[in-house]
């Protein structure tokens, strides 16, 4: 299976694509309507700004057929921004409509504690989980973000606490989404991104 | 759960080769920047920063290529900087495999390129760097690696830089580099609770327990050393293990 990765200039594209290359997986870089309908598994990377994402995904014609990629059941991680792009909107792009696969909006987490939220943090496990699956309960992920979803309606597996509980990893069928970044968080990052691609394989066999 | 205290090496880089001096002069060299890479991802570093500290002074090319060589190596967070001035130089630096980018000159001759870096990058992106040395009984940034004062309050400074966009500060205290003597807790602290942004605590490692003072004493939310892991002076897991005993939160590998 090849994994598509959606490419929007401010993605960290090789960083994903090195570590999907360690686990011996063949990665393409998709950036037409036509590549996103196509793909088997997306991943949707992120980092940068929620407007311009949107704005290039808009320009570029990829916001209907990423969602209908979503409807349609393909296999799909987003990360970072890219989970926060499956919501409505954002505090940090206000009237940028997002993909509104979850209906709340991303804000701003409150300045009690020290933000960007920067380094590596533990998560807290509210259900079962497919891409948390065989991860130690207290493993270490990395984040940098500044503005987070507080909640993905029923959606939500994983929840970490900095500044405010906010979601950092949902999962709804083959839709996956982490707030941290699986490419940059060393051996449990590659397990988080191994179990999305083994989730994936085992959809299009079925 | 709370966010782990980060331990970075740092690889002040000629462009090329790591080199190490002591209060920025007396450089000798300290290995290659992708094999020392390769062994910190493994031994649990919880990112790495790659400095060229030759850039201010003479724009080198060959950076952005031991950039690439060294982000290959990494399933962990890169930072990379030295004479970035515009824009399009952070883009390059980013493009080649960094996850930050870091000012310092540039942004003390024009602070408003900490908001464009910002407004194109995102904050988490842009690290501001300041070289702090003890002038009288105030802390004074100086440029140029480290060559030139600037006459500007390095805590005032840091301040003004976070709001300007930056999302993080690399502290370094030009009295404590590669002296050994331990962090500047005074000067760690004074900005760490000034800012609202992660600060890196940098200048004057040893021992664990100057780590563990640099948190706990200078508020550091991170603390970069260079000579005493490529040294191996220090081991990254045997520290860790250490501050884990005295209860700072920190990242275990092994």
């Amino acid at each position: 299976m090849k994994i598509s990765l959606v490419e929007y200039d401010a993605g960290n594209l090789p960083s994903v694509e090195r570590a999907l290359a360690r686990q011996g997986l063949e990665t393409e870089r998709v950036a037409t309507p036509e590549t996103i309908r196509a793909a088997e598994a997306l991943i949707l990377p992120g980092v940068g700004h929620f407007g311009q994402l949107m704005r290039t995904l808009g320009t570029r014609g990829l916001t209907t057929p990423l969602r209908e990629a979503i409807d349609h059941g393909t296999p799909l991680l987003g990360i970072c921004l890219g989970l926060q792009a499956l919501f409505a909107e954002s505090d940090e792009a206000p009237g940028d409509a997002g993909l509104n696969i979850f209906g709340s909006r991303v804000v701003a987490l409150p300045p009690t504690d020290k933000l960007p939220h920067m380094g590596w943090n533990q998560l807290r496990r509210v259900r079962p989980s497919v891409l948390l699956e065989g991860i130690p309960a207290d493993a270490y992920f990395y984040f940098a973000h500044t503005f987070a979803a507080l909640n993905a309606d029923d959606a939500a597996v994983a929840l970490c606490d900095h500044a405010a509980p906010f979601v950092a990893a949902l999962e709804r069928g083959n839709l996956f989404a982490v707030q941290f970044h699986p490419e940059k968080s060393g051996e449990m990052g590659a397990r988080v991104l191994a179990n999305f691609v083994a989730h994936a394989r085992a959809g299009s066999r079925s | 759960m709370t966010l782990a205290r980060r331990i970075i090496p740092c690889l002040d880089t000629d462009g090329e080769r790591v080199v190490k001096g002591v209060n920025f002069v007396n450089l000798r060299d300290a290995g290659d920047p992708a094999e020392l890479a390769a062994r910190y991802n493994k031994e649990g570093a919880d990112e790495l920063v790659v400095l060229d500290i030759a850039a201010s002074r003479d724009h080198r090319p060959t950076f952005l290529e031991t950039i690439r060589r060294v982000a290959a190596q990494l399933a962990i967070p890169l930072t990379a900087g030295g004479g970035v001035a515009t824009v399009d130089e952070g883009r390059a630096i980013l493009r080649a495999g960094a996850d930050k980018l870091t000012v310092n000159t540039a942004a003390l001759k024009r602070p408003e390129l900490l908001t464009e870096l910002a407004a194109e990058f995102g904050s988490q992106a842009v690290v501001l760097a300041i070289d702090a040395k003890r002038v009288g009984n105030r802390w004074e940034a100086f440029v140029r690696g480290g060559h030139d004062p600037t006459g500007c309050d390095a805590v005032a400074w840091a301040k003004e830089g976070a709001s300007r966009g930056a999302g993080e500060i690399l502290l370094t205290s030009m009295d404590r580099d590669g002296t050994r003597s331990g962090f500047d807790l005074t000067l760690t602290c004074a900005v760490s609770t000034a800012v609202g942004v992660p600060v890196i605590a940098s200048g004057g490692a040893d021992a664990p327990g100057t780590f563990l003072d640099v948190f706990v004493d200078g508020r550091a939310d991170a603390a970069l050393a260079a000579s005493i892991f490529h040294d191996s002076i220090q081991g990254l897991g045997e520290l860790k293990h250490f501050l884990a005993g005295k209860g700072v939160p920190v990242r275990l590998t092994s």
